[in-house]
């Protein structure tokens, strides 16, 4: 998950402020580095309206303030204004994530009347053929007309950038974009490599060299146009020394939902062998994030190992991310092989020295049974 | 700098209210939130079209604070800190 610019400047308390609700996995597009399950057959049914009702009312009892409507696409939820509307009602801010491709400019003015708040809308390119390309359907231009409705239908809007070694040299025609229609923030978010991104990391990695010239256009871009655009720049990890502080740590603030109404301390916690996720049709929201197992299994810092376990960095960056851990070195106890300190770093070296060879065959995302 | 007759207004993109179960105002705006303190609140809520100058004589007569200068300058350093940060927009 995407996380620009949204560590909070609020400790939690031990309350969930986040919660992602994955309306669901079915989507129209394709994209070679979606974050869903590879799985996504096993997860077709569905929560329903009455269901995420109640998610939304008890995690708002626990304290959640933002939530994040999310999917796959979550604008093929027929219930979406309905649910908008009862996430207003409750005191949430929402915030819709989306590909833009369901969306129409009536849609967009019912939402808005259901007290929808701001609009976050994902684009790969300036230029609609390879945006078409990299999201593997013709959705290019469409993508750059609901920019500008949304902007006419007044929501405050993220353009939010998936950004790989495809498109990384292209992000100056996306920046004059966004400028032209006055978005307020852009997220130009370097692809993390978990679910389909990892089973094509090869292809899509940056080079080094890239990403130091996406930096020098950022740099340049926030000098031209000061506080009347914020643009985030998230570096990929793999060529960080730290790890990220991964969701602000495990169980901390988020709280992700997902379609079948699994509860996840994080979108990609499923990768970790041996968590029993709990559900929220089987166990109530607060015995789920206070009380579960799989909620309990990083919290604070007991289970760390060396050479997190004795960092001076530990409450910091919580050891990095689980997920990672399990993907890259076969245990989620272990430090965040992006760290310098990690005695698996060079699975992360040998990852890169990896992608300076890509041999141009992308897996694109399966397409979910739905309901 | 941000000056005395400088028009205020929250930005569209914020969102401002009371939030009971922080027990505090917020800041709500896309992917983020801000918990504020009583007095950044207090400024806050007095950001709706007005002249910095009119909020500033506002505080000073509800707080029953004489030194009007302490509070001016407070009040510019914490507008000039919210615009930098998009919270507030200003007209001339």
């Amino acid at each position: 998950m995407s996380e620009a610019g949204s560590a909070p400047t609020l400790d939690g308390r031990g309350q969930p402020l986040w919660l992602v609700a994955e309306l669901t996995y079915r989507c129209p597009l394709r994209c070679s580095w979606c974050s869903n399950p590879l799985d996504l057959d096993a997860y077709d049914s569905e929560l329903s309206t009455d269901e995420w009702k109640r998610v939304l009312a008890e995690a708002r009892s626990l304290g959640a303030l933002q939530l994040g409507f999310t999917g796959g696409e979550p604008c093929l939820r027929k219930d979406l204004e309905e649910l908008v509307a009862e996430a207003d009602r409750l005191g949430y801010y929402t915030n819709l994530i989306t590909s833009g491709v369901a969306l129409t400019e009536e849609r967009l003015v019912r939402l808005k009347a259901a007290g929808l708040r701001q609009i976050q809308l994902s684009i790969q390119a300036r230029d609609p053929a390879l945006g078409d390309e990299l999201v593997g359907a013709r959705v290019g231009e469409h993508k750059i007309a609901i920019a500008r409705a949304i902007k006419a239908a007044g929501y405050p809007m993220v353009l939010n950038v998936p950004v790989s070694r495809r498109n990384v040299d292209r992000i100056e025609p996306l920046l004059a974009l966004a400028e032209e229609l006055g978005v307020e923030f852009v997220e130009l978010a370097n692809l993390q490599y978990y679910g389909w991104a990892l089973a094509n990391r090869d292809e899509l990695l940056p080079t080094r060299a890239q990403v130091e010239a996406a930096e020098a256009v950022v740099r340049a871009a926030r000098a031209r146009l000061g506080r009347h655009m914020t643009i985030y720049f998230v570096v990929p990890d793999y060529y960080e020394q730290r790890p990220k502080a991964c969701m602000n740590g495990w169980g901390a603030v988020h709280l992700t939902v997902a379609p079948d109404g699994t509860a996840l301390p994080c979108q990609a916690a499923r990768v970790i062998r041996g968590l029993e996720l709990p559900n929220v049709r089987r166990h109530p929201l607060e015995w789920i994030w206070r009380s579960s197992p799989a909620f309990q299994a990083f919290r604070g810092d007991l289970w760390m190992k060396e050479p997190c376990r004795s960092c001076d960095e530990r409450d910091k960056d919580f050891g990095g991310c689980r997920c990672q851990a399990m993907l890259l070195t076969g245990d989620p106890t272990n430090a965040d092989p992006v760290c310098a300190k990690s005695p698996h770093r060079h699975v992360i070296d040998d990852a890169i020295a990896s992608a300076q060879r890509p041999r141009g065959r992308l897996l694109m995302r399966a397409r979910a049974a739905g309901r | 700098m941000i000056r005395l007759d400088d028009v205020v207004r929250k930005s569209p993109a914020y969102l401002f209210r009371w939030e009971p179960s922080q027990d505090a105002h917020v800041l709500l705006y896309p992917e983020g939130i801000v918990k504020l303190n009583a007095t950044a609140a207090e400024i806050l809520s007095r950001c709706t079209g007005q002249r910095v100058a009119d909020i500033v004589a506002q505080l000073a007569e509800e707080f029953a604070v004489e030194a009007v200068d302490a509070i001016r300058a407070d009040v510019l350093q914490f507008l000039e800190d919210a615009r930098e940060r998009g919270w507030i927009r200003t007209d001339a």
